[in-house]
């Protein structure tokens, strides 16, 4: 049966009802999108008033890049620095330590990855907000050894995002013939370093970089183990900065926001571009 | 949240694993063996280590810690201390918003699915709505709270506007945003999204042979979602509705934000413990606080891993 | 292979079926003419198979019968009513597809009883005549399994007996077996034949196998680009296509470059009488089957030398490739006791049968 989409083809569907007509369709959507577009365009509205006097203005964007801005907001400019630090580690280690240990059990461990698997998903289980009351006394060890600097957070970090960076990567490992790729590398003459730089790696760039942002989006937004552990973060340095200056907190939290959706919009595009690439 | 990917993570678990490649199956050839020996086996140690340090013994640290006190003694005062009217009603205040609020986020959810049905799965439509709901479920904390005070707090747009030409003032009787009643309503803005994530690959298993099969067969539009659809996708309908409740029971940094008095759902209960305001004047409540969460997402996910198996093994 | 003696089978009624006709039907999709303009009368009882390559509109057809796709313009007429404004609910019809069309969360017995379940038909009589359709297909034990604990073609027959349980007028098949091992389907097209002969109902089957087609119908529509190029009986399309694109499609053939002069095709040396339409003479392919050439020695008239290329059992006979001195590779189907060696040379002789040709490019 031709997998063309067209109008009779829909029609005929409607007709049985496998799918609901043009006028539902779009009832649905349309009364569901404004409901959940309303807050962030409040959001936004909200930047641009004029206190309570009910008028409007752009000083509080423009007051970001005044003389003084750098000095009043610096606490809020080291708790983005430390974010994004804080992304960069988390991602480093799911390239150092998750990556090659999910490739090694693909290849050498297969009935282990039943066992990785479930690792992966204990985070969802056990949440933040409890696994951070067994946090403490690890960091507590943790800043004895390594120091009390921002960066050790990520490893807190890392196991949070362990169930979005796992399916990201495994999705591309399941998708492409990692075990025949690599048998084809060995059987032309290349060790495994080789192989694994040259064949599997450039195969694996889209699961990766899905990876990647994901943890960046994830890491961007993690307020509960900072705030319980007496860090600063974004998440944290925004609620505080929301108590004396709510418009730069509300400013912040958008900007965030909208690079989280651009993110998360290029994994859904590297997803996409793969398959009509591989339909050719 | 960090529900959000557990759908694909738990179906992936319960369906058959790809076949074995030949030669990546263990041999039987003790040769074999002794060649994927240690040298291999300790290519998983960085990974071991690193759950161990920070996965398994903070899991075991949280939920053990309830057990004893402060000098290191068993005892099981703390977890007594579960059994307190108070804990028993913060624990139902969280059972009820996350109730409540995976119902509302199951039903919108799935009317939107319904509503994608039929729509080109690389299309134009298609991909916003993806990309707008994965962000959306990742939406929460503290850049959500801002949202709806913003939205409908008590300076906001709305509570302004209905004030003003209608004369309505939805805070009359307090501020019921600042409070679990609130609760129902922020976190309901992530739920949807996130149900729509879930559900989705449900609602396009549904194959089109069944509906042409129902209309050969004589049967209506009402017969095939009575009799065909509804009951196909009833576990995983449940399923996801399972993973909206861990999903909100599990949340912690909206209300943080939000909730500014008091600690009425166990999250905020595990901070106030946290921060060492008296919890019912015992000292590892956070630990006990934490075994109940432990408990109870447990068997939720649990529930939600079976509702899920079923769902594969119809939609092959 | 083993032959299943047939099961007990239901209550034989001929002429039950229905006529069905399609008058003129165009139907076209998003620029594409999917059907132009098809025209097919079916007697009550008959069994005709639609068949083509993909494309050729052969389901679209079908599911224009089935009502799951309106037409453009043209009529259906089932026992002469027009049906072409008739939902699909209403049009009496059973229908099999070619995979996954049971319903996942019925047992085989519940999928079995839907159609009599959306008649209204009582339970007591609903039970057994569903146990009867069972029966009819062999599966009369398997009633409480469910869809995905059954093999492909056990699936198939389910789908049989569901679409036959309401004694519809009209049976349609969309590529029922194409899905299942080679085994099972020969298995299965036999039953099917079977069955719907005893019920006589009219049924119309899809495929692109011809082999199939040619096994099971009583009469074979060849479809291309929207159009039926003949119709006939697998007797009459194999010895008598009407067109080169019919005797290509349907049994093998070798396109071996000759000439038409004076109405006839001269093929090597040898003069063939042409099949179908008077040609004007010029360059050609004659169409030649691989049973109408065989292996002779040198001395015989009008023997052409040949090497052999390859060579398979199939079993009752042999096939084997040769090449030509010119360059062409032909067929050749002979007792399996001649056993040709690649690269060997041998003889063959051309039956004077006629042969269909199809022009050439010079």
């Amino acid at each position: 049966m031709t997998a063309v989409k067209n109008d009779s083809g829909r029609l005929a569907a409607v007709r049985i009802g496998a799918e609901p007509n043009h006028v539902v369709r779009w009832i649905i959507l349309g009364v569901v999108g404004l409901v959940f577009a309303f807050p962030i365009f409040a959001m936004v509205e909200f930047t641009f008033r004029d206190g309570l006097s009910g008028g409007h203005t752009l000083d509080h964007w423009t007051g970001l890049f005044d003389e003084d801005a750098a000095r009043t907001y610096r606490n809020l400019f080291t708790a983005i620095g430390n974010s994004l630090l804080l992304a960069v580690v988390t991602v480093g280690i799911v390239l150092v330590v998750l990556l090659p240990t999910m490739i090694l059990v693909h290849l050498q461990f297969p009935r282990l990855r039943r066992v990785l698997e479930f690792i992966c998903i204990i985070p969802i289980t056990v949440p933040a907000i409890v696994l951070v009351v067994g946090l403490a006394p690890v960091y507590s060890v943790v800043v004895k050894v390594a120091g009390g600097s921002i960066w050790t957070l990520a490893f807190a970090y890392g196991i949070t995002v362990l169930p979005y960076a796992y399916r990201a990567i495994q999705s591309n490992l399941d998708a492409v013939d990692v075990v025949t790729l690599s048998e084809a590398g060995r059987t032309l003459s290349a060790g495994w370093g080789r192989v694994l730089w040259f064949v599997l790696l450039p195969n694996l760039k889209r699961g990766v970089l899905a990876a990647s942002f994901i943890s960046v989006a994830v890491v961007l937004g993690e307020f509960t183990i900072a705030s319980l552990l007496n860090r600063v973060n974004l998440q944290t340095a925004l609620l505080q900065v929301s108590q004396s200056d709510p418009y730069v907190a509300v400013i912040f939290a958008l900007l965030a926001l909208a690079l989280a959706f651009v993110l998360l919009l290029s994994i859904g595009r590297l997803g996409r571009t793969r398959r009509t690439g591989s339909e050719s | 949240m960090t529900v959000a990917n557990a759908p694909v993570l738990v179906a992936g678990a319960a369906e058959t694993t790809s076949p074995q490649h030949p030669l990546t199956e263990p041999a039987s050839s003790p040769r074999r063996r002794a060649s994927r020996g240690l040298v291999t086996y300790l290519g998983l140690t960085p990974f071991a280590l690193y759950v161990l340090v920070f996965l398994f013994i903070p899991t075991i640290l949280a939920v053990t810690t309830g057990f004893f006190t402060e000098d290191g003694a068993f005892t099981l005062t703390n977890i007594a201390g579960l059994l307190d009217p108070l804990v028993l009603n913060t624990f139902a205040a969280s059972f009820w918003v996350s109730a409540v609020t995976a119902v509302v986020g199951a039903v919108v959810g799935a009317l939107v699915c319904y509503a994608l049905l039929g729509t080109r799965a690389d299309g134009a439509l298609r991909s916003v709505i993806d990309s707008v709901a994965s962000v959306l479920a990742q939406f929460g904390g503290v850049m959500l709270a801002f949202a709806f005070i913003a939205a409908i707090g008590l300076q906001s747009l709305l509570t302004l506007w209905l004030k003003n030409t209608v004369g309505f003032d939805i805070y009359a009787n307090g501020t019921w945003l600042y409070q679990p009643a609130g609760l129902l309503v922020v976190y309901t803005y992530f739920q949807v999204p996130l149900m729509v994530i879930t559900f989705l690959p449900a609602l396009e298993g549904l194959k089109r042979q069944w509906a042409e099969a129902n209309a050969t067969l004589g049967g209506t539009r009402l017969t095939y979602w009575t009799r065909i659809a509804f009951p196909v996708l009833a576990p995983s309908f449940f399923g996801s509705l399972l993973l909206l409740f861990a999903n909100a029971f599990s949340s912690y940094a909206t209300a943080a934000a939000l909730v500014s008095q008091g600690s009425p759902i166990v999250p905020l209960q595990i901070r106030a413990a946290l921060v060492s305001e008296t919890v019912l004047g015992r000292e590892n409540m956070a630990g006990a606080l934490a075994l109940g969460m432990v408990v109870v997402m447990v068997v939720v996910m649990w529930g939600y891993s079976v509702l899920q198996s079923r769902t594969s093994r119809w939609q092959r | 292979m083993t032959l299943t003696a047939p099961t007990r089978t239901m209550a034989a009624e001929p002429g039950s079926g229905a006529t069905v006709e399609l008058r003129d039907v165009v139907k076209s999709y998003g620029g594409v003419q999917a059907l132009s303009g098809i025209d097919l009368v079916m007697q009550p009882g008959e069994f005709v198979a639609l068949l083509g390559p993909s494309g050729c509109g052969k389901t679209t057809a079908l599911r224009a019968l089935s009502g799951l796709e309106t037409i453009d313009s043209g009529s259906i007429l089932i026992d002469g009513v027009d049906v072409a404004s008739t939902p699909t609910n209403k049009r009496d019809i059973g229908m099999v597809f070619q995979s996954y069309s049971l319903f996942p969360h019925m047992t085989v017995m519940e999928n079995v009883e839907f159609g009599l379940r959306m008649r209204r038909v009582a339970k007591a009589e609903r039970a057994t005549r569903a146990a009867e359709a069972l029966e009819m297909v062999g599966l009369g034990s398997h009633g409480a399994r469910f869809a995905h604990q059954l093999s492909g073609g056990q699936q198939q027959r389910v789908a049989l007996a569901r679409a036959l349980v309401t004694r519809p007028r009209v049976l349609l098949l969309d590529e029922p077996l194409s899905a299942l091992d080679a085994k099972v389907r020969v298995q299965l097209r036999e039953e099917i034949r079977r069955i719907t002969r005893d019920l006589g109902i009219t049924t119309v089957f899809v495929t692109h196998d011809q082999e199939e087609a040619l096994a099971v119908a009583d009469r074979v529509a060849v479809m291309r680009a929207g159009r039926i190029e003949q119709i006939g009986t697998p007797r009459e399309l194999y010895a008598t296509p009407a067109n080169p694109f019919v005797a290509d499609f349907v049994g093998l053939t070798s396109r071996v470059p000759g000439e038409v002069v004076g109405g006839e095709v001269v093929v090597h040396g040898i003069h063939l009488p042409l099949l179908g339409e008077p040609q004007p003479d010029g360059p050609v392919f004659a169409l030649i089957r691989p049973e109408d050439v065989a292996l002779a020695t040198a001395d015989r008239a009008g023997a052409i030398g040949a090497t052999v290329v390859s060579s398979s059992f199939l079993g009752s006979l042999r096939r084997t490739d040769f090449l030509l001195p010119d360059g062409t590779l032909i067929a050749v189907q002979h007792d399996v006791n001649d056993q040709p060696e690649v690269g060997e040379t041998a003889h063959l002789l051309l039956r004077m049968a006629p042969v269909a040709a199809s022009t050439r490019e010079q």
